[in-house]
This record gives C-alpha cells, structure tokens and sequence, in this order.
C-alpha cells in the first residue's frame, strides 16, 4: 500500500463521476427526442455506482460504474394533432426525461468531481513533500 | 549502527504512515460519496497508533472456556493495529450512504495538515542527526 493509491481511488472517482456527467448531458439533450434510432422515444439512463475495494483493507477502495440502467418512468404525452408521429387521439409520445432532476444531478456531479480533484492535488502535493523528506 | 539510527524513526515512521493510511480512508469517503448504501469509516488515530507502535497493548485472543470434550475451541482475534470504525451519520440520507461531505473534508484538512507537521517533524530530526554526525 503506497500513497499512489489515493490516485487510484481519487481518479476512479473522477471517471465515474464524468461517466454520470456524460450520461446526464444525454438526458438533456434529448428531453424531447420523440425517436430514437430503434423508432422508440428516448429513454432517460442513470448510472450505478459501487465501491470496490482494493488492497488488504475493505475499508479503502475507489468507485466504479456496474452498469447504466433506463428509467421505468412512463413517458410524457404531449397533445399535437398536426405530429406526424401523433397516435390516434393526437398525443405524441415523448422521452421520459425528468430536466430538472438532471440538472440537479449534473450540479451534483460536477461538485463531486471538484472534491476529487482537491484530494488528488492535496495527495499530490504532500507525495512532493515526503520526497524532498532530509534535503 | 545503522539500526540505531532507523530506531530513532521508528515512531514518526509509524505515525506518518498511519496519518497516510487514514488519508486513503478519507478519500475513499470522498470518492463514495454518492454511492448508494456505502458506510463512511474513519479510524481512531490514538488507539490506532498506541496499537501499532505496542504490541503488549493488544488485547489477548479471547477464547471459550472449554469444560467438556465435546465442546468446541473458539477464539476471537482482537483488533488490530488500525480498526476502521463506521462513523455515526448525522444526517443519514434515504439511499444508505453515511459520507458527510463537510465532515469528510474537513477531517482530510487537518489529517492533511497534521502529516505535513509529521513531515516536518522527521525533517529537524534528520537534520539534527547530520548535525551531530558531523561533529
């Protein structure tokens, strides 16, 4: 165990946290993305974190992303006879992407990833302080 | 000669690398901090280092009496040198996770300060000893 470690566990955090990021900026940008590539409305994704462990101690370890998964919220009926992609009784069916949530989440994410950046420069520069240790 | 000398370290070794190993707990805090049903943890620096720099300060193996043949021998291992703790959350939040980012932070600036006072500690040390070499 040597203090590369906290690099490891800090930047493993800086990865899933911009994974979050990437997946929420995708969310918003296809709020109203009423086909996707499959002919179905956009679906909005969540990422899942999990700790893992490395090392002869459990209690230290980075985070990782196991999986992003879609949300089961129903989607959005918006009423617009002259759509083309309208059903019968005139409502288009758009993506199930709550923008507020994502922007909080976005926020949330980005103060995360900040946080991680400090405790990588504050590991960084004692690291350069054990090396000069007796010069 | 030389193992004379590393004994003089051998507290401020112990302790610096103590100070170090509570820091990967801490970052491990950060970078879970939005890890659902992850528990903070932290260590208690005093008993961990009473622990680690004396072994006669461990507790004995706990172990059953046994008052029949038929019983079955048990022992406990006392805790280590560092037992990692779970910290009590003082606002718990409904996905599980304990980290409280002020706390963790907090907690990181001053083990962060505290290494550099170790660092500086072993830095007079060393050059008190080159002092008295070159008498």
């Amino acid at each position: 165990m040597s203090s590369t470690s906290i690099f490891q566990i800090a930047g493993s955090a800086l990865t899933a946290q911009s994974q979050r990021m990437n997946v929420s900026a995708s969310n918003i940008a296809n709020a109203n993305s009423a086909v996707g590539p499959d002919g179905q409305p956009y679906k909005a994704r969540q990422v899942v974190f999990q700790m893992t462990p490395q090392g002869p101690s459990e209690a230290v370890g980075g985070v990782k992303v196991t999986g992003v998964v879609e949300s089961a919220a129903p989607p959005r009926l918006q009423y617009d006879p002259g759509n083309p992609l309208a059903n019968a009784d005139g409502y288009v069916t758009l993506p199930n992407v709550d923008v507020v949530a994502e922007t909080v989440n976005m926020i949330s994410a980005s103060r995360s990833y900040q946080a991680n950046v400090e405790v990588i420069n504050t590991a960084k520069a004692l690291m350069a302080k054990t090396l000069t240790l007796g010069q | 000669m030389i193992d004379r000398i590393g004994k003089e370290f051998e507290f401020q070794q112990t302790a610096l690398s103590l100070r170090q190993h509570r820091q990967e707990i801490l970052a491990t805090n950060i970078a879970n901090a939005d890890t659902p049903n992850y528990k903070a943890r932290d260590i208690d620096f005093a008993a961990s280092l009473r622990g680690a720099l004396d072994e006669r300060m461990r507790l004995p193996d706990t172990a059953l009496t046994l008052t029949s043949a038929r019983h079955i021998p048990a022992q406990a291992h006392s805790a280590g040198p560092a037992e990692e703790l779970y910290r009590v959350p003082s606002q718990p939040s409904i996905d599980g996770n304990t980290v409280d980012m002020d706390v963790e932070r907090v907690q990181f600036a001053d083990n962060t300060a505290r290494y550099q006072a170790d660092l500086t500690l072993i830095d007079r040390r060393i050059k008190s000893l080159q002092a008295a070499m070159q008498q």
